[in-house]
């Protein structure tokens, strides 16, 4: 096997223009240097802003907007394409490097069917006539699992299931028989039960074909189950070098073994769950008579404990927060807060109900006012239901930024000036503010970096600890679950498939949803995939 | 070939190689297109053109030098706060500004400044500029300059109330639509749909002449016109923001909807908004204007920039430039308020409060 790709002290610069002070150059990618053989793949994890999409981008003579090739060697075959002349670099990109972006939804024009798509590149660099390519492009569909393989390129984009799109993307990217393919997170934003099909259609076609790749995550359990070398990076450092076996069983640096070891569980089950704060009594919901979303959904809430509702997006478990929360009244059943039916529509309620649940939600970013100051944000429930005002407010905005681990300096920032993580951490903030007895968390923690998230989550356990505040957490992520739930709802298609304690839901026996569910959540185990295929008793929906 | 256009000629090329070699590359732009205009505009119209390139590019220099002092005369003047968030203007809003409180206090004080009556008829028709008369007189006799200071009281104070009450309007009955939604909304917007179906011109035509001529049904009936545009244009905006996550959150907290729109809405839209504003603005000029080139705006004698733009539209034919000032008057106005309108629009635009 001859090397295939080289990459040395391969070096990205961009300008940063902060406000305030004068633009400069900062290096997003310093000296990263790999080599890839033919028919292998390698693994680059990070968190956001590593740095590891610019250098799959790199291998195809790419930077983003603004971004600039500042020194180094990107050998293809012996010969360095960042020299090569804009004609060159086109000849290669589609032919014989190609890219497979995360999200295929953006990436297909919705007014062309599939299989034109999916040659037009191949056929365009005149690598095949364009009978043969749509022969390979059925080849492809077949190799990648996807149903009717003759029929399948006929359709048009919206008519395929997201998990479909992805593989499609796939076949497009290796239709041209290409030397090198670069995956760029190709399965985040999939289920989990979409994406271990996702995933073991690209490792088979992969090693069908005899392709090298370059696959990026963030996640390091699934890059176990496919690649053979992984390269750990942060803030544009590669951090660790190795062998999949070697970076997983014996890692080197710290970081890497942080990456590892997260989500342990955090705190043990409670044992007693007879007291219920919130208790969820056959609830029906639907968005018009045409869209019912949920069924016969009925859960409870002990008291200073955590519910994890989980599911698959189209679950109904953002539904149900809905519902609790008097945003969409249900058409049938009841909410139970606190011994007393909490009237189903938001304007019934009184101002004390109203304080008492609040909420946490997904995106920090477009859950705050962008134009007020952090003690703005934080400040405003303070003034609403207890009326605190001036210097009084300002103290108690001091201590509910302490309890969050950020201290009084950022009091007078505004949302654009905090990180992700510090977003998340104001908005927890707010919802403290009201002294409620109940938190709605919808996936607060899964926009965040991995690292970042562990940090929420224990600083939610802790003020739970503190304040006997109730949970109720809806998440896709079993990892979090298994970390922070005392009780856990399962939902699929509108209805509880499964509820009790953790020990019981995520223990055996199961039923079969629920069984899916947990087999395909990948694990850091080499060897995992086949395993989980191999026992799985359904198929994942939509697929 | 005279000394003036060889020294002009040097100027410019000396001044474009020197653009280039210390790579300023706005500035090489500029002077280098003004070079070949130049070689252009002479051989079309000889020695004038370069006159007047000339003048063009001094009275900017001047207008920027102005700029220049009167900003840093605001920052020595003003208390801290205000002199710092002077600081941040740039050359063109500190001019505009200059510009505008000039005009603002001489209309304030017209009295006071104009030689002259407004409706004094004091010499010949149409007499030059100089002398008694510093802008000649109009169509009847009356000196221009005096006119043109009575009629920027009128002008500057029916453009601004119509101005600021139609964004009033149209940004209270916008963003309750979007707030509230459901029969409200479609009450609402089919209701300016209405009004916006109706041609401005006409609809306003009909109405002043049915109500009583007065400035105040006047700057009424302009600012319900012209909400529906600001209506059209806050509705959208608004929309976008009431489906998001924080005004949710707001609504979770049984905040009202005063609350809603004016601390949740209103900081989010207030950059397009300003924008509009601006141009908004200038178009109430022009539309009063219209009014009263139709004979139902400001009713004569009574001096605004409009009417004297028609009242001396005639003494163009005879090569009398009397109907230009009032023109100049209203195009100087209008630059200056976007020019002032453009640096707001920079500040609010930053999410970081206009800080850094």
């Amino acid at each position: 096997m001859g090397i295939l790709l080289q990459v040395r002290d391969l070096t990205i610069g961009a300008t940063v223009y902060p406000p305030g002070e004068d633009p400069h150059d900062i290096e997003i990618v310093k000296d990263i240097s790999f080599d890839l053989e033919k028919g292998r793949v390698i693994g680059l994890i990070g968190e956001s802003g590593a740095g590891k999409s610019t250098i799959g981008l790199a291998a195809l003579a790419y930077g983003r907007g603004g971004v600039r090739i500042t020194g180094g060697e990107v050998l293809l075959d012996g010969k360095d394409i960042l020299r090569y002349t804009k004609a060159g670099i086109r000849d290669i990109r589609g032919r014989h490097v190609c890219y497979v972006a995360q999200s295929a939804a953006a990436g297909f024009n919705p007014a062309m069917r599939l299989a034109e798509q999916v040659v037009e590149a191949t056929v365009l660099h005149g690598v095949m006539g364009r009978a043969e390519a749509l022969e390979r492009a059925r080849y492809l569909f077949g190799v990648l699992g996807l149903p009717d393989p003759d029929e399948f390129g006929t359709r048009y984009p919206h008519q395929v299931s997201g998990g479909q799109l992805q593989r499609a993307m796939t076949a497009m990217a290796l239709c041209s028989r290409p030397d090198l393919i670069v995956f760029d997170e190709p399965t985040t934003a999939l289920d989990v039960t979409t994406q271990i099909d996702v995933l073991a259609a690209i490792k088979h076609a992969i090693e069908e074909t005899d392709t090298a790749a370059i696959y990026i995550t963030h996640d390091l359990a699934v890059i176990a189950q496919i690649s053979d070398d992984i390269m750990v990076l942060r803030h544009g450092d590669a951090v660790e070098y190795g062998t999949v076996q070697q970076i997983i069983e014996a890692p080197r640096e710290d970081y890497t073994r942080q990456l590892i070891s997260i989500r342990a569980e955090i705190r043990p089950e409670a044992p007693d769950q007879s007291d219920s704060l919130l208790r969820l009594e056959n609830i029906d919901a639907e968005y018009g008579p045409a869209a019912k979303v949920l069924f016969d959904v009925s859960m409870h809430l002990p008291r200073g404990q955590t519910l994890a509702v989980v599911g698959e997006s189209g679950s109904g478990k953002s539904t149900a927060a809905r519902v609790i929360t008097g945003l969409l009244p249900p058409t049938q059943g009841q909410v139970i807060f606190d011994g007393a039916p909490l009237p189903p529509a938001l304007k019934d309620r009184t101002k004390d109900q109203l304080r008492e649940l609040q909420m946490i939600y997904q995106m920090a970013d477009t859950a705050m006012n962008p134009r007020q100051t952090v003690a703005e944000i934080i400040g405003r429930p303070l003034t609403f239901y207890f009326g605190l005002r001036g210097e009084e407010r300002r103290h108690r905005v001091t201590e509910l930024l302490d309890q969050i681990e950020m201290g009084d300096p950022f009091a007078d920032r505004y949302p654009a000036e905090l990180s992700g993580g510090e977003k998340q951490r104001v908005c927890i903030a707010r919802a403290l503010a009201a002294k409620p007895r109940l938190i709605i968390c919808d996936e607060p923690t899964s926009a965040l970096d991995p690292l970042v998230a562990e940090g929420v989550l224990k600083l939610l356990m802790d003020l739970q600890a503190e304040t006997q505040v109730s949970y109720l957490f809806i998440t896709h992520d079993i990892a979090t679950v298994r970390a922070i739930a005392d009780s856990v709802a399962v939902m699929y298609l509108g209805k509880v498939v499964r509820f009790g304690p953790k020990s019981k839901v995520l223990n055996p026996p199961f039923d079969d949803y629920t069984d899916l569910l947990l087999k395909s959540v990948p694990e850091m185990e080499l060897g995992w995939l086949e395993q989980a295929l191999a026992s799985r008793k359904m198929a994942a929906a939509g697929n | 070939m005279s000394v003036f256009v060889f020294g002009y000629f040097t100027m410019l090329i000396a001044g474009s190689s020197l653009a280039v070699y210390y790579k300023r590359n706005e500035a090489f732009g500029v002077l280098f297109t003004v070079t070949l205009l130049s070689m252009l505009f002479g051989i079309l119209w000889g020695q004038v053109a370069f006159w007047t390139i000339s003048v063009i590019a001094v009275s900017l220099i001047a207008a920027g030098g102005l700029g220049y002092c009167f900003r840093a005369y605001m920052v020595m003047l003003l208390p801290e706060q205000a002199s710092r968030f002077m600081k941040s203007a740039p050359l063109t809003a500190s001019f505009g500004m200059l510009v505008i409180i000039v005009m603002i206090v001489l209309a304030t004080f017209a009295d006071v400044v104009a030689p002259f009556g407004e409706r004094e008829i004091v010499g010949d028709v149409w007499e030059p500029a100089g002398g008694d008369y510093l802008l000649g007189t109009d169509n009847l006799g009356r000196d221009m300059f005096s006119r043109l200071v009575y009629g920027a009281q009128t002008t500057i104070a029916v453009a601004l109330a119509a101005g600021i009450l139609s964004f009033s309007i149209g940004m209270l009955l916008s963003f309750t639509a979007a707030v509230m939604g459901g029969w409200i909304d479609q009450v609402l917007s089919r209701f300016n749909d209405l009004l916006l179906a109706i041609p401005t011109l006409i609809f306003a035509l009909v109405v002043l002449a049915a109500l009583p001529q007065n400035i105040f049904v006047l700057v009424g009936v302009m600012a319900v016109i012209d909400q529906t545009r600001v209506f059209r244009l806050g509705r959208a905006l608004a929309i976008d923001i009431v489906v998001q996550d924080f005004v949710e959150a707001a609504r979770l907290r049984g905040e009202g909807w005063f609350w809603i729109i004016f601390r949740e809405i209103l900081p989010n839209v207030l950059t397009p908004l300003i924008a509009e504003f601006g141009l908004r603005f200038v178009f109430a000029i022009l539309f009063l204007s219209t009014l009263s080139f139709l004979g139902l705006g400001i009713q004569p004698p009574e001096a605004d920039w409009g009417g004297m733009v028609k009242d001396n539209k005639d003494g163009i034919i005879f090569l009398v430039p009397a109907a230009l000032y009032p023109g100049a008057a209203i195009a100087i106005l209008a630059v200056c308020v976007n020019m002032v309108v453009d640096w707001l629009l920079n500040r609010t635009a930053s999410l970081k409060g206009g800080r850094g």
